[in-house]
């Protein structure tokens, strides 16, 4: 449990210093936030929609987690690299609790910048639907976390440099993103599209992020519930399961 | 307490460490030594339980490494050949989060951090971001780390690469110091063979895998019929240069110097 508990600790001492890494993630959110959210707002709403503020916050949010989950994730390569790994893979410690200890950390930094995010929608006008539901978006965020570290903890465990860094971003991090729910709705797509939407356990996030905290989910939480934390236990599995088989 | 016997490491049909067998007693500081390449890391991490031998046995402190790996990690400190401390934090999160992994308690941890940083003369500093360290200074308190959860082994992996003179002799100084008043057995590898002369009770020289000789530094100069060690080292190496083909670790290190600047 001492492991564990210090290898989290570790994890947000390093987000918390780096002051450079927290500003930098929330400039991406934010961009898409003023971007879209009042560039397609007017159509959005014209088309009957609704307000998009309100159906894009807690895609913005989601992605706000989705990179900072990922990029902690990664970072492994660096400890992987500059020898740290190697101090905690000769401690008296199973592999299983080093990497639960890294990801519960990746995702609790990943939560609160999701916080942080809303926070600043709350700031612009985005509206809650009930406070009551907001353990319920924690939950989300927590598991949404989790799912991206553990997505780019799997990676730092295959990759030995930060050379593939790039190729993570263009072909797993934006089609995460891009290919979910997080920007528009999924009913009017054309079916190939859908399909691919609905096999991204983002979109299973974000709808159950969406139903609470705009109250507009597509479909009831507790089967996004089900869904992601399946997904979730499963990528968490694989990465402990390629973490076991590093050899530095 | 360590027993290597037909130890053997092949990395797929490349055989690293081939048929090795070494014992050393408590309290005794062994020298293990060789050219690049030679076997010597494997060996290492055959060791500390980072790799698994092909063939053979290993025990450290009586545990075996490949049934009780957890006993043998309790067991030793290491100083790898690289550092492998969290440049982020600082030096003294940086021994709090080693006692943590060893579950040291919390009494005995705050204890232990402070008479080693005193020991290492890293105590006024003990709050500054490791990345600000020197390289000597991050050494030593690798030294101090390895040694927090007192252990009965302590491995070094080239301690004094790339150090001053005063920083060399200064750890040796504390390294000869622990062996003698706690009975730490000491296992370590150099290039230095002055150091190796100075400071090992025994002495094993490895070469493309197989031990070519043991025995304390005097009875190799003697066997070799050299003045010094190292003579004694390249006569029976061979005069060979072995290249290493550099990993991506140094490329990437490499990167990240180029990046600073």
């Amino acid at each position: 449990m001492k492991a564990i508990f210090i290898l989290w600790l570790r994890q947000l001492k390093r987000y918390w210093r780096s002051r450079a890494r927290m500003v930098g993630a929330l400039g991406q959110p934010l961009i898409f936030l003023l971007a879209f959210g009042f560039g397609f707002g007017p159509v959005y709403h014209k088309a009957e929609g609704g307000d998009y503020l309100q159906f894009m916050v807690p895609g913005v949010i989601a992605m706000g987690i989705l990179f900072l989950g990922v990029f902690t994730g990664i970072e492994m390569i660096w400890d992987k690299q500059f020898g740290f790994l190697k101090e905690t893979f000769v401690a008296p410690v199973p592999r299983y609790q080093i990497i639960l200890g890294r990801t519960l950390g990746g995702a609790t930094v990943a939560v609160m910048q999701g916080i942080v995010v809303l926070l600043i929608c709350l700031l612009i006008g985005f509206e809650l639907k009930s406070l009551w539901l907001f353990p319920i978006a924690l939950v989300f965020m927590l598991l949404i976390g989790l799912l991206c570290t553990a997505i780019g903890t799997a990676f730092a465990c295959v990759l030995d440099d930060m050379q593939g860094f790039q190729l993570i971003i263009n072909f797993l991090v934006m089609p995460l993103f891009f290919f979910s729910n997080a920007l528009f709705p999924v009913q009017e797509l054309p079916n190939a599209l859908k399909v691919l939407v609905h096999l991204n356990p983002l979109t299973y996030g974000i709808d159950g992020l969406r139903g609470a905290l705009s109250g507009a989910g597509e479909q009831h939480f507790a089967l996004d519930l089900l869904i992601l934390s399946t997904i979730t236990f499963l990528v968490l599995g694989l990465a402990s399961f390629l973490f076991s088989r590093i050899r530095l | 307490m360590i027993e290597a016997q037909h130890l053997t490491k092949y990395y797929d049909d490349f055989c690293a460490v081939s048929d090795i067998s070494f014992s050393v007693a408590q309290g005794k500081i062994f020298a293990f030594l060789g050219p690049n390449g030679a076997g010597k890391t494997t060996t290492i991490k055959m060791l500390t339980t980072m790799l698994k031998p092909s063939q053979g046995q290993l025990t450290v402190n009586g545990y075996d490494t490949v049934k009780n790996p957890l006993e043998v990690r309790r067991s030793f400190g290491i100083v790898f050949q690289d550092p492998s401390l969290d440049e982020e934090l600082t030096a003294y999160e940086n021994m709090v989060l080693h006692g943590m992994l060893y579950d040291v308690t919390s009494a005995k941890r705050k204890e232990r951090i402070t008479t080693l940083l005193k020991l290492v003369e890293l105590d006024t500093r003990q709050d500054e971001y490791i990345k600000n360290y020197s390289g000597g200074m991050k050494r030593r308190l690798e030294i101090a780390r390895g040694l927090l959860h007192e252990p009965k082994v302590l491995f070094l992996d080239e301690p004094t690469l790339g150090l001053d003179p005063q920083t060399r002799n200064l750890i040796w100084g504390y390294i000869k110091n622990l062996s003698v008043s706690q009975q730490v057995t000491v296992f370590f590898t150099t290039h230095y063979m002055d150091e190796a002369d100075k400071i090992a009770d025994e002495i094993a020289i490895i070469d493309n895998g197989k031990i070519v000789a043991n025995g304390t530094a005097q009875s190799l100069k003697e066997q070799t019929q050299k003045p010094t060690l190292e003579e004694a080292f390249i006569a029976l190496t061979g005069h060979t240069i072995r290249d290493e083909i550099p990993s991506s670790t140094d490329r990437m290190r490499l990167r990240r110097r180029v990046w600073k600047r």
